[in-house]
């Protein structure tokens, strides 16, 4: 009996194995943003001892974990509004400061939700660009081009099968240039000078992801096609 | 010399048809309610606002565009799931939107109140929001140039004041209280309470009196509405 191959079923990493796999690549002692969206997930994967602190654009280091119900303070919230904790360090800063924090490169990690990452390392996460839509901008732009290093969390495929990960991005761009790593549900991948090398692959091989991109791939798993 | 208002009415009774206005607040946090109440209630009108976000539900801001009172939005995040009123007003052409990069914004902000003519900033490059604007590179870098934003007044929301008019603020509520105080002609900010002068450590004050012309106290602010879903 045939055995079904990850190509017929590429299941991949779920969003909390994924969140995991991205904490465990920050760097201990890292201050870090999480984009709204999927990359929030990250923070349930650091640990204490990972000495990493959260920054939040709207004025805070040390963020915690979301406050519970009873525990709601509206004037202690995330960028997406929702209400949170403070943690022991923890330090608070008007909008200018907080974005000079960001884009004078002070942040070692941010990790963005992407439309598109292109294979030289630009990101479009704002605006789909269709008529009628109301674009909303936020901190993207700052974000990605501000840290030491922008990671991507994202699904490969959009929900109508088509790459996320493109030779050049068709929707509005974000920031050029400034993605150093995106990690998929599929694989995890470099952008550097030498162009997109594959680091790690999630129950799929090197063969089928090239199959599934127009964009040329190198291959650091040494495992080639399994 | 700061004044301290009887109310918050009376705090922006001197806001004319046609004023740029910044309002303080990012989401709800720090958004004077009470002080745009009284703006839509002044009658003001044509206003061009300049906030984080268009309003959120039916109260604050989200009233002030419901009422037709905004000819202009500067915001940088202004599509929420409960921003219904801009978004009609948007949709059917009746307001005018200059959409910023949140980072862009605050610095743009306090740019005007520290007399910086213009900056370039790396934010945007390469994007459709530089699109026009003089583009520099410096050191291999590529910045756009990006001007200072200024306004008639900035109603901001604080913790406590003293009746000098030096503020401190509360955990994120903070955000753009201290620029917009300095970029405004006219200051106008509500407080929880009011100490007298001496009982605020000068260590921790945030904004210096030099920036505030007029105070009001609002004792137990009524919540800005909580956003139903996320935004920046």
């Amino acid at each position: 009996m045939k055995t079904r191959t990850a190509a017929t079923t590429p299941r991949g990493l779920s969003k909390d194995g994924l969140a995991a796999r991205i904490a465990h690549d920050i760097p201990r002692g890292a201050f870090v943003n999480l984009g709204i969206g999927l990359p929030t997930g990250i923070s349930n994967h650091l640990t204490p001892d990972s000495g990493v602190m959260l920054h939040t654009e709207n004025g805070m280091l040390g963020m915690g974990p979301e406050a519970p119900g009873n525990a709601a303070d509206l004037d202690l919230i995330n960028a997406g509004k929702v209400p949170v904790t403070e943690l022991p360090g923890a330090s608070y800063f008007h909008h200018a400061d907080s974005f000079a924090m960001m884009r004078g490169g002070h942040l070692d990690v941010c990790v963005l939700g992407a439309y598109q990452v292109s294979a030289r390392g630009d990101i479009a996460n704002w605006h789909t660009g269709r008529p009628g839509d109301i674009p909303a901008v936020g901190g993207a732009m700052d974000l990605a081009i501000g840290a030491k290093e922008t990671f991507v969390m994202m699904n490969l495929l959009s929900r109508d099968g088509a790459p996320k990960l493109v030779p050049r991005c068709t929707y509005p761009l974000t920031g050029v240039g400034c993605v150093s790593r995106v990690y998929t549900d599929l694989a995890v991948f470099l952008i550097g000078d030498e162009g997109v090398t594959v680091q790690d692959m999630f129950g799929c091989t090197f063969d089928e992801l090239a199959d599934l991109l127009e964009v040329t791939l190198l291959d650091r798993t040494r495992q080639g096609s399994r | 010399m700061v004044s301290i208002a009887g109310t918050a009415a009376e705090a922006v009774a001197g806001i004319p048809d046609g004023a740029t206005v910044m309002i303080g607040g990012f989401g709800p946090a720090g958004q004077p309610v009470e002080l745009i109440d009284a703006l839509v209630g002044s009658g003001a009108t044509s206003l061009t606002v300049i906030n984080n976000n268009a309003g959120n539900g039916d109260v604050g801001l989200a009233a002030l565009i419901r009422a037709g009172r905004v000819r202009k939005m500067v915001c940088s995040f202004p599509r929420q799931a409960d921003s219904r009123h801009f978004d009609q007003k948007y949709r059917d052409g009746e307001i005018e939107l200059e959409l910023v990069p949140q980072g862009n914004l605050a610095e743009r902000i306090r740019a005007a109140g520290a007399g910086i003519g213009a900056f370039y900033t790396p934010t945007g490059y390469g994007t459709p929001l530089a699109e026009g604007k003089e583009i520099r590179e410096i050191d291999g870098r590529h910045y756009v140039l990006e001007y200072p934003l200024r306004a008639d007044y900035a109603l901001v929301k604080a913790h406590q004041a003293d009746e000098l008019g030096n503020l401190v603020y509360r955990k994120t509520a903070r955000n753009f209280g201290p620029v917009m105080a300095a970029a405004a002609v006219t200051t106008v900010v509500q407080v929880e309470d009011v100490v007298p002068v001496g009982a605020l450590n000068p260590e921790i004050i945030v904004t210096p009196c030099i920036y505030v012309d007029c105070i009001v106290r609002v004792p137990a602010p009524a919540r800005a509405p909580e956003p139903v879903g996320a935004g920046q």
